[in-house]
């Protein structure tokens, strides 16, 4: 497959959807733009209600804007009927044909596009080796694992080759082994195939291990696009940095703001340098977040200090809470080893150590 | 005592159950047994014999009522389950709206008005056409028998409708099917058993009516049940139980099919 990163697949432009009229207006999507690339998987992230669902189904054409366009090569689509758009979608439900084979079903978009029967053999054929179906080609989806309907759908999205394949949570009906199995999967059909995946969840963790670039949407709003790398080390702002695994919010004075940098000093009176989120207007005070895995604890004096209020044993790693001597809450992750306890124990006094490129300041 | 309530455990649950079983089989059961009586009476017995079923079959008017009964219940039937099958996609496939409920109750309307005042209302209104037009044929019952099939045919089409999962029509469409391909590819073979079923219950219904049927006739224009009242109001003789005989067994046989049927359909 040839990169082609700079070619947008999808483009939404200021689109808003909107629910209901006069006093019971709801925005699901309230002037939502982002750019979709070629050959990207490309993750829209957030809780329910926050209108990721809602975006898929205007891209495959379940629901029309209210304002907004939405192109798929440079071609608006909005006002396209689903069985118009070279789009596939696999449903959370998976929406499998019951009274249909498993071969009838990964073939039925073939055949509405009129292909002929030869040509849709050997292409479910394909189908069926690529998601290792082979063996059940002939029975019907419900005497079939839920697992094996998974990649049934998926075959019966991909068999016609769409230029955007929407998946819509696909994983969350799977017990936890099968869905990191099918995450694997996921990105290898993804790789494999070439075709732009836009993937919808509410697993943060789905989100990092799978995709290219996530977009983490809040009450209609995309708050921030970016590679999982971005999103989890330089998180915009608060619900972003929330969302996304665990973290320490603080509270400090911000100056010298220059090149994407700041000096932030905390309410321990230290001053460290941090990161600044794009759009951050410059204010005297602001929320610094620090990932716990990116502190350590000592002994001596830290760039914060304060007391041991609870440890918490996880195998990989244990968790070590901190009532800080500013009142405020943090929490510090240390790998395990063996040998040794973590070293400290409730009560002791502590200092931290905040890592170097460790904090980053949030534009609200 | 269980902590739950139990209608069964109730003084007097199993006397009840067993009364309601009698009252409602025993009167079919002495019917069925007296088709076989040698006599010619209907309450005492002669010997078993076969031959009111016989004079049943060589009567040309109970084949004549038969045959005019399963032609109005047959076209009736597949009338009324069309456009049953019309109504419920157009009441279920569709967000809830005002009115809607209203719709319901219209469709289902030949439910709640009496019989009788249909059978009147159709009388009066058929004898106008019947003047302008000069028409007096068994149209006007196959119109009846299709209007109040309605709502028993609409009843299990509708019930199947709300089961279905709307997104497998969603996927359909979605896999490049037009919303006619999705009709005839998902919906159509996914709601057979709710046809089957209201095709086979609106045959039924049309085939037992007797007050609407007797109203909209003319003259020479007797289905089965309207005759047997016919010949009961002359006196009873056990060909009438014959009759009764079998055409509880053909409703009986009905049923069972459209059991085994609309189970191998799921």
């Amino acid at each position: 497959m040839p990169d082609k990163p700079d070619r947008n697949a999808i483009e939404v432009v200021n689109v808003s959807k909107i629910f209901g009229s006069g006093e019971g207006q709801v925005a699901a999507l309230d002037k939502v733009s982002v750019s979709i690339r070629e050959n990207e998987f490309f993750t829209l992230l957030g809780p329910s209600g926050c209108g990721k669902t809602t975006l898929l189904r205007l891209i495959a054409g379940f629901d029309f804007p209210t304002a907004g366009e939405i192109l798929l090569y440079g071609q608006d689509i909005a006002p396209l009927p689903p069985f118009k758009r070279p789009v596939n979608t696999v449903f959370q439900s998976y929406a499998l044909f019951p009274h249909m084979t498993v071969a009838d079903n990964i073939g039925f978009g073939l055949e509405m596009l009129g292909k002929p029967k030869a040509e849709i053999r050997a292409r479910v054929a394909e189908m069926l080796k690529l998601v290792k179906m082979e063996a059940l080609a002939g029975r019907r989806t419900g005497q079939i694992s839920g697992g094996q309907q998974q990649r049934v759908a998926l075959a019966r999205a991909l068999a016609p080759q769409p230029k955007v394949l929407l998946l819509d949570e696909p994983l969350s009906a799977l017990d936890y082994k099968l869905r990191k199995e099918m995450q694997i999967e996921l990105k290898r059909l993804q790789h494999e195939t070439g075709i732009t995946f836009i993937f919808v969840t509410h697993d943060q963790e789905e989100a990092l291990t799978m995709s290219d670039r996530i977009a983490v949407m809040s009450s209609g709003k995309i708050l921030q696009v970016g590679s999982p790398w971005d999103i989890y080390d330089k998180p915009a702002d608060r619900f972003v940095a929330d969302f996304i695994g665990e973290t320490n919010f603080l509270t400090a004075a911000i100056s010298g703001i220059g090149n994407g940098k700041a000096r932030a000093t905390l309410k321990s009176g230290t001053t460290i340098e941090a990161t600044v989120a794009e759009g951050f207007q410059p204010k005297d005070e602001a929320t610094v977040v620090v990932r716990p895995e990116h502190a350590k604890l000592t002994k001596d004096k830290g760039d914060l200090s304060g007391r041991v209020e609870n440890i918490v044993y996880f195998g990989t790693d244990t968790h070590i809470h901190v009532h800080l001597d500013s009142g405020e809450a943090f929490t510090v992750r240390q790998q395990n080893t063996r040998t040794a306890g973590c070293g400290f124990e409730r009560g002791d006094k502590v200092g931290i150590m905040i890592g170097d490129d460790a904090a980053q300041v949030l534009r609200d | 005592m269980a902590s739950n309530f139990s209608i069964k455990h109730q003084p007097g649950f199993t006397a009840i159950a067993a009364t309601c079983f009698v009252v409602l089989y025993l009167p079919i059961i002495v019917l069925v047994i007296y088709a076989f009586n040698a006599a010619s009476s209907t309450s005492e017995w002669g010997g078993f014999s076969l031959k009111w079923f016989q004079s049943a079959y060589q009567n040309t008017q109970v084949i004549d009522a038969t045959l005019r009964s399963f032609q109005i219940g047959a076209i009736a039937a597949v009338l009324s389950t069309i456009f049953a099958t019309m109504a419920a996609l157009a009441t279920t496939r569709t967000a809830s709206y005002p009115g809607l409920t209203f719709k319901y109750a219209a469709i289902n309307q030949p439910l709640m008005v009496p019989e009788i005042v249909t059978g009147v209302a159709l009388l009066i209104f058929f004898s106008r056409i019947k003047i302008f037009t000069g028409y007096s044929g068994i149209g006007y019952l196959v119109a009846a028998h299709t209007a109040f099939c309605i709502p028993f045919a609409y009843l299990p089409i509708r019930a199947r409708l709300e089961n279905m999962d709307l997104t497998l029509e969603r996927a359909a469409a979605d896999l490049y099917a037009t919303p006619w391909k999705t009709f005839r590819r998902i919906t159509l073979p996914l709601l057979w058993p709710g046809i089957l079923a209201g095709l086979m219950l609106a045959f039924v219904i049309s085939l037992d009516d007797v007050v609407i049927t007797e109203f909209v006739k003319s003259g020479g224009q007797d289905t089965l049940p309207t005759y047997m009242l016919g010949q009961i109001r002359r006196g009873i003789t056990p060909e009438i139980n014959a009759i009764s005989t079998a055409f509880l067994l053909l409703s009986v046989a009905i049923v069972t099919l459209f059991f085994f049927v609309s189970r191998k359909r799921d």
